[in-house]
């Protein structure tokens, strides 16, 4: 568990981050709270050149509201986002998502921003951001750039931020008034998901008038269940959600290994999508 | 004797002293020693399960920075003998050469390859990285039953056979004989599924040379100082004066650290090459490659019943995964549990064949209860499912078939004489205290409606044998080793107690209890008494802790010890006094003299009479300190009754346990707070193999669950409030009437939470679920059963 050599930078604000990563260009990783990069230098997973600590910039840190928009700076702990008052007011699935990340420890080291970066498909947040239809906004050589979270999950372990460009805030839209759900089936309390499944719903005069379905883990990236979508909108019961459940697992391609097979997970995803909409819908 | 101890310490539920240091890592870990000009020692790995070495060449390595040198099995070969096994189970037993580091050929996935010697351990892991290695790959060796085909490729070549012993127990009437009067014959397979022991503290090693007398110290995090300094000594040559061997305070075993490691001789062989002080230090993923697995068998058991569930006969053939090696005493695993099979209960026929094999994976050996978990799974699942083949309930079946608490002692049909014990009271008491009744119910009314979400009891009415003891058993058993232990008691001049023992704690608490035990018969305070252990030069008798033995077989040794220090001090007493000994009364340390209570001497004066001598007559020897080495006529036999029930999502096929109540009989409890204690990490440990854990191969014989990401412990987030509860029955063996309780918990939990899990699915149909009974299996159980 010793990691391999590598160069430190501790930049001392945005701008001066974005130039260390550009100067350094493909061998330079971002270190935040380091709950993923580090286990990945200590297996030797990981060989970058250099490391570059955005852990010491204040102003990535905290949550501020603008307009209809949450804006959560990238820096900011799991324990400070699920403790935030205007997260669990405007973004109570974010709130409730972030509870079941890992144990205490890690929530107050890990961060939301690096969580999403490190864009691997069974974390919880990358499905929740794009559960809430999140932005997420980039700073690069060339300036700020937001990407839409459907847009930001590229492919396993792989977002779409360039190796100069620094993941800075999450805009997050405001849910109130939605029913929300996160409904995460793990082996160990500290283990990541098998499945996880996160669902928004906002209900009108008794039926559901929209449904967002996130999954995680059913893929290389967090993917949205649109079949179960559409079918949901309209639902007016029990009956009618079960029937979209039982689509969540089309269009997702889960991996096998060591704690489940695919087979297993489109069956978890079926289930745990119905649960996590009827409770969401507060229709169980 | 005149006069008792006042007993004021045993049976109380003290604080342990040693927790002030060990939760605030106040201490030494091995880990944590720095010595002027450590270096550090790191180890190359083979990352294939079986291979030929074609070429091994650590000369870029020794380009790198900081590294001081670098070795090739081949460098070493010739100052490092064979790895011992001191458990040679039978006279044609195949014992293959392990030699510390592979020279010729790596035979799992962790064989130690290569070394590095570097000035601090980053420089050592990354010049690892440029030692050059040729593999000639050839075939892995996993499966238990083919490697016994007769053209199954070999782990060990030169030995022309996988097969490494077969060890019988036939005890009673044939099986075949009773087989023919039954009326119910169940047969089952059973899997016992490898376990990673992953012990809090990581195994590390430090070697201190003193070049002038040829003298080295070992520091290592070991739970066998003692058997350690012997074996380092036949396997590296350097004589046995010449080593110190020093357990510090160490982070758990579970019986991962009862061994001889490759990296102890080397790290002792590089430190002699270099004439410097070396540490190794393994990470958490080399610990799961290289330290010894547990379990790892394959059951084939058949039992044979009366119409009424009266047991006949019981039949057993064991696949036992040795590993690719034999390393301390990992062929006599097996055969610990080989008496436990009949458990508590009557029978006619008993027939046990055990056949150990090798294979390509990490050698296993002891792992927390060692045998007697994987013989008490057996017994306990074929239990339930024969009461269900009988429409019986679970415990009815075993009323109608354990050893009634008046026919002790009792010489069951494997041969053990169980002295004591008390099934029924234990069963009542855990009934009343789980509300069994009412949870049948439940169950019956879930059934009954078709619930989604389905409740299960488990049984597991336990035994075992533990107390690691006598000497004549073992040399029967063909191990190497006898079964005894030391204690010396130093009464210091200012009255302070120092206990010497021989056992080696990694978490037990002897140092409270041990102290507990000497302030009683000693009648000094608890605060007055240190105990020292774990350092061949202040300890320098001793067999260790495992086994469960600590307090059985050491803690009598200081019994008795303290009572011969009583004995010698009624001698001085007696002449201070100006009495007879017969006169004299002793109590709560103090002597007087029957009738005249105000002549009195405390046993911390005497010890200070002794120190000055000033005053003793011819005859009397200037010390009141003695030593004691105990080796008990029999094994102890803890016992008890666990019950759990689980809920079991019949649609996600995840367990949840709602409850756990058990109620054990370790006999006398010394400390009622570190019983308590034993046994909530014991269930753990139990509940972790039913539910969670297991050390997963593939095809090409690479351990795919090498991390703590993959490799599932649970923790206490995971578990349910246990509610434990004991009854007391002593055991005659040793005069305190302790058992002993560091595998109980282990041992008796596994089949309570299977039997738990099957007993939930079985109206859908289920019979079995394999070990570990992830949600995946569960879930595919149900479905098989339905479709």
């Amino acid at each position: 568990m010793i990691p391999p050599a590598f160069e430190y930078a501790r930049p001392a604000g945005v701008d001066e981050a974005v130039r260390t990563l550009a100067c350094a260009g493909e061998e330079a990783k971002v270190l935040a709270g380091g709950q993923s990069l580090l286990p990945l230098l200590r297996l030797r997973l990981a060989f970058p050149e250099l490391v570059v600590d955005v852990g010491r910039i204040p102003e990535l840190r905290g949550v501020r509201e603008d307009g209809d928009t949450l804006v959560i700076g990238a820096l900011t702990t799991h324990h400070a986002v699920l403790h935030d008052p205007l997260v669990r007011r405007h973004a109570g699935l974010l709130a409730a998502a972030t509870a079941t990340v890992a144990d205490p420890a890690v929530r107050h080291l890990g961060t939301l921003g690096g969580s999403l970066a490190h864009a691997d498909p069974a974390g919880d947040l990358p499905a929740v951001a794009l559960a809430l239809d999140a932005e997420l906004v980039v700073a690069g050589p060339r300036g700020r750039r937001t990407v839409a979270a459907r847009e930001f999950f590229v492919d396993y372990l792989q977002s779409a931020l360039t190796p100069d460009e620094l993941l800075v805030e999450v805009r997050v839209p405001k849910t109130d008034g939605w029913g929300f759900h996160y409904e995460k089936f793990h082996r160990v309390a500290q283990a990541w998901a098998i499945v996880g499944v996160a669902a928004l719903v906002r209900r009108d005069d008794g039926h559901l008038a929209e449904a967002r379905v996130a999954l995680a883990n059913m893929g290389s990236t967090p993917l949205r269940a649109t079949a179960t979508e559409e079918a949901l909108t309209g639902a007016d019961g029990p009956g009618a959600v079960a029937r979209a459940a039982e689509r969540a697992a089309e269009g997702t391609r889960p991996a096998r290994d060591v704690s489940a097979s695919p087979e297993y997970r489109e069956h978890l995803a079926r289930v745990l999508t119905r649960r996590a909409v009827l409770t969401a819908g507060e229709m169980g | 004797m005149t006069g008792q101890a006042v007993e004021r310490e045993v049976g109380r539920p003290r604080l342990r002293k040693e927790d002030a240091r060990l939760i605030t890592g106040q201490t030494n870990w091995t880990d944590n020693i720095q010595v002027a000009g450590l270096t550090h020692l790191a180890i190359l790995r083979s990352p294939m399960a079986h291979a030929r070495l074609t070429r091994v060449d650590v000369s870029p390595a020794l380009r790198r920075p900081g590294v001081l040198a670098a070795f090739s099995g081949a460098d070493l070969a010739e100052g490092l003998g064979s790895l011992p096994c001191a458990w040679p189970v039978t006279e044609d037993i195949v014992l293959p050469d392990h030699p510390p580091i592979a020279v010729d050929e790596v035979r799992y996935a962790g064989d130690p390859v290569a070394l590095v010697v570097a000035r601090d351990r980053y420089a050592a892991a990354d010049a690892l990285e440029a030692i050059e290695v040729d593999y000639d790959p050839l075939p892995p060796v996993l499966d238990l039953e083919t490697a016994l085909a007769p053209d199954a490729p070999l782990v060990h070549a030169d030995k022309g056979t996988n097969r490494c012993y077969t060890w019988p127990l036939v005890t009673g009437e044939t099986f075949e004989a009773v087989r023919d009067r039954a009326e119910v014959i169940l047969k089952r397979r059973y899997h016992q599924q490898r376990l990673i022991p992953n012990a809090m503290e990581p195994r590390s090693v430090v070697v201190t040379p003193l070049a002038a007398s040829g003298e080295y110290t070992v520091y290592s995090a070991t739970q066998i100082p003692h058997i350690l300094r012997i074996m380092l000594s036949m396997v590296t040559g350097v004589p046995e004066h010449k080593l110190r061997v020093i357990a510090p305070d160490v982070g758990g075993g579970f019986g991962s650290k009862l061994q001889v490691y490759g990296e102890e001789a080397l790290t002792l062989a590089v430190a002699r090459k270099l004439g410097r002080p070396v540490k190794w230090t393994e990470s958490r993923s080399e610990g799961a490659l290289a330290t010894h697995h547990g379990r790892g068998m394959i059951q084939d058991v058949e039992i044979a019943a009366t119409g009424e569930g009266r047991l006949l006969g019981l039949k057993v053939d064991l696949l036992a995964d040795m590993g690719a090696y034999l390393m301390l005493v990992t062929p006599g695993i097996p055969i610990l549990g080989a008496f436990m099979y009949p458990a508590i209960y009557k029978m006619d026929a008993y027939a046990f064949h055990c056949t150990g094999v090798f294979t390509t994976r990490t050698p296993t050996d002891a792992y927390r209860g060692a045998g007697r978990p994987e013989a008490t799974f057996a017994i306990e699942r074929i239990m339930d499912e024969l009461a269900a083949e009988l429409g019986l309930d679970p415990i009815e079946l075993r009323r109608r078939n354990w050893i009634r608490h008046e026919e002790f002692p009792y010489t069951g049909i494997a041969g053990l004489t169980y002295d004591s014990g008390d099934y029924e009271a234990a069963t009542d008491k855990a009934l009343a205290l789980f509300g069994y009744d009412d949870l049948r119910a439940e169950q019956r009314e879930r059934n009954r409606r078709g619930d989604r979400v389905r409740l299960g009891i488990g049984v597991s009415t336990y035994t075992e044998m533990c107390g690691l003891a006598p000497s004549r058993v073992l040399r029967d058993l063909r191990y190497a080793a006898g079964g005894w232990e030391a204690a010396s008691i130093r009464m210091l001049p200012t009255g302070k107690v120092e206990v010497v023992t021989g056992t080696s704690p990694h978490g037990q608490g002897h140092e409270t209890c041990w102290s507990q035990i000497a302030a009683d018969v000693l009648g000094v305070p608890f605060e007055d008494v240190e105990v020292l252990h774990g350092d061949t030069k202040a300890a320098p008798q001793g067999m260790d802790t495992y086994g469960s033995r600590s307090l059985a077989v050491g803690g009598e040794a200081v019994h008795r010890a303290a009572r011969t220090v009583v004995e010698k001090a009624r001698k001085v007493a007696a002449h201070l006094l100006e009495a007879s000994e017969q006169d004299l009364e002793f109590s709560g340390g103090v002597f007087s003299v029957k009738g005249s209570p105000e002549a009195r001497r405390t046993i911390q004066e005497i010890a200070f009479e002794t120190f000055t001598n000033h005053d003793l007559p011819d005859g009397i020897e200037p010390t009141i300190n003695a030593e004691h080495v105990v080796d008990p006529e029999n094994f102890s036999y803890p016992h008890g009754t666990h019950l759990c029930a689980v809920e079991v999502d019949t649609e996600t096929g995840r367990t949840r346990i709602r409850s756990y109540v058990c109620v054990d009989d370790v006999g006398r409890a010394v400390n009622p707070m570190i019983v308590e204690g034993q046994v909530h990490g014991g269930l753990a440990q139990g509940i972790a193999q039913a539910l969670y854990e297991e050390a997963v191969y593939d095809d090409e014989g690479n351990l795919v669950t090498g991390t703590l990401a993959d490799y599932l412990v649970p923790s206490a987030a995971d578990l349910p409030d246990f509610v434990t509860d004991r009854t007391e029955t002593p055991a005659t063996s040793n005069a305190l009437g302790v058992k002993g309780v560091g595998e109980a918990g282990t041992i008796a939990s596994t089949p309570a939470v299977v039997n738990a899990v099957v007993d939930a699915l079985r109206p859908l149909g289920v019979h079995d679920v394999r070990m570990p009974c992830t949600p995946e299996r569960v879930w595919r159980a149900v479905k098989e059963a339905s479709a």
